[in-house]
């Protein structure tokens, strides 16, 4: 069970969220190719350690939050806003 | 059709010998010291012609059918742990082929026609059980859709039924048909549908892959993958460097992290996935059930747990453990489907990591390092495919184009535009 803690409405149960994926992934520029679309729209990192992704406040406030969590342990280092720049994880980049 | 040799006229080195009821009670007799071993615990040679990463059912499966039917035993098949420990081990050892997309339906009813053969072919008993599986439905669109979906099968000569709610309730006394919130209207059975024990199939396989020739490695860590000018040439282990012409990846929730030694990203996204067994009781549940108006299976075990899952845990895992809130999820379909479990006390609860891909389909193609060969992408629905997505990755190997029944899961089909999307979901792995 995960709590996680919207900037906006405080701690928080995971059943009141909904998991968006990966938020690491950028749009490439319109003219950028197939290939970097494909990757944009299919491809992802998948890191065994900390992932950065979105979670919906559903029962909440409704604003999309970006969180850097474990992929192991599952457990949660920082919340922000969408633009928020998240602070690295204590034990550096993902694993 | 199948045209594998019975595993005991398969010369081997250290072949446990053909298992049979003669041989039953001749050990009986003589106090059971004629057993050896089922198959060979085997220390690496430097090279093989082909190395399979991983000893899970695709990897097992994939190396006996490269000996069996391609002719191919120069094989080894390196295992992290024990044998049977990961996905494997951990499923809730259904099998159908009760699929919408043609592709699809002719891959699984392929596999399901071998699981029906498989004890013949392994010699080897995996207690398939073809009890049925059926599909309940709680709406009428939702019974458009399971007769569209019915009705494909059946164009592809797979056997599916329609059942009104008066046949529902003489298959399924205990189900509660009348459920204030979904009540059922009926179902779709398809009779081929069933189980199958799982810890069987890996020693079916890895027994019958050994006696035909291939070294089945147990604790054996795959730690890297070499190539050289774009193409491999072996894999480094815990127990030394092993060469290979082939390296095929069979590491299901795992694959993104194998294939990034070997410098590639895949359409996958690793979630875990729960699995739950009830205290043993009388038979009270001879076929398959599925919930419609949840994410809810359940079956009885031989042994007399009830054994029952449901939807992925949603957010992207390699934790092989679940969390409270979807067992809470879980458990409330089932009570609502059959309140009688409600007085049940659950034993077991545990996790496996699977590898969600972006179109809900699984992965049997080659990549862009030459040689490099993936067999992945299962999703929640890898058990049931073991014996076909063995068969087209050996295909695969031996031959370097794609069986007929397996060319549609290649890497390419997402860049191509042509994904094989079963519930038209989209390229959200955690909604599959």
């Amino acid at each position: 069970m995960l709590r996680i803690r919207c900037p906006w409405c405080g701690v928080r149960d995971e059943a009141e969220f909904r998991y968006r994926g990966d938020a690491s992934v950028r749009r490439p520029r319109g003219d950028a190719g197939l290939a970097a679309f494909t990757d944009y729209a299919y491809v992802r990192d998948n890191p065994r350690g900390w992932h950065l992704e979105w979670w919906l406040h559903v029962g909440g406030c409704r604003r999309l939050l970006k969180v850097s969590r474990h992929t192991v342990s599952h457990a949660i280092h920082a919340v922000g806003a969408p633009d928020d720049h998240l602070p690295p994880p204590p034990d550096g980049a993902r694993e | 059709m199948l045209t594998t040799r019975p595993i005991g006229s398969i010369a081997g080195r250290g072949s446990s010998g053909r298992y049979s009821i003669l041989r039953l009670f001749r050990e009986g007799l003589n106090g059971q010291r004629g057993w050896s071993h089922a198959w060979r615990k085997a220390t690496p040679r430097p090279r093989y012609k082909v190395v399979i990463v991983g000893g899970g059912g695709h990897g097992l499966a994939t190396a006996f059918y490269l000996a069996a039917e391609y002719g191919i035993g120069d094989v080894a098949v390196l295992e992290r742990g024990p044998l049977g420990l990961g996905n494997v081990g951990r499923n809730t050892t259904l099998i159908r082929s009760n699929y919408f997309r043609p592709e699809n339906v002719r891959f699984y009813d392929h596999s399901l026609r071998l699981w029906e053969q498989l004890e013949r072919t392994l010699n080897f008993n995996a207690m398939v059980s073809q009890r049925g599986t059926l599909n309940l439905f709680h709406t009428e669109a939702q019974r458009d859709l399971f007769t569209r979906r019915a009705n494909g099968m059946r164009l592809q000569s797979v056997d599916a039924e329609a059942l009104d709610r008066g046949a529902v309730r003489s298959l399924l006394p205990l189900i509660d048909l009348d459920n204030g919130r979904y009540p059922v209207l009926g179902g779709f059975l398809q009779p081929r549908g069933g189980t199958v024990r799982h810890d069987a199939v890996a020693w079916g396989y890895a027994r019958a892959a050994s006696a035909a020739g291939a070294d089945i490695v147990e604790h054996c860590e795959v730690t890297g993958i070499r190539q050289v000018a774009g193409r491999v040439t072996g894999v480094e282990t815990t127990q030394g460097v092993i060469g290979a012409d082939i390296v095929c990846l069979a590491v299901a929730g795992h694959s993104s992290r194998l294939a990034a030694m070997a410098g590639l990203r895949l359409p996958i996204e690793t979630h875990v996935l729960q699995a739950f067994v009830t205290e043993s009781v009388k038979p009270l549940l001879d076929v398959v059930v599925t919930y419609g108006a949840g994410h809810f299976y359940i079956s009885q075990s031989d042994k007399g747990g009830l054994v029952f899952g449901g939807a992925i845990d949603g957010y992207n895992s390699y934790g092989q453990r679940g969390t409270l809130t979807m067992a809470e999820e879980v458990a409330a379909a089932g009570v609502t489907m059959m309140p009688g479990l409600a007085r049940l006390r659950i034993v077991r609860q545990w996790g496996g990591v699977m590898d969600m891909t972006m179109d809900g389909s699984p992965i049997v193609s080659r990549t862009p390092v030459a040689g490099l060969i993936i067999n992945g992408g299962w999703c929640y629905g890898g058990f049931k495919a073991i014996p076909a997505g063995g068969m087209t990755t050996a295909h695969l190997i031996a031959h370097g184009t794609p069986h007929p029944l397996a060319a549609h899961l290649d890497l390419d089909r997402f860049a191509d535009g042509r994904t094989c999307d079963e519930r038209g979901l989209g390229p959200f792995p955690y909604a599959h």
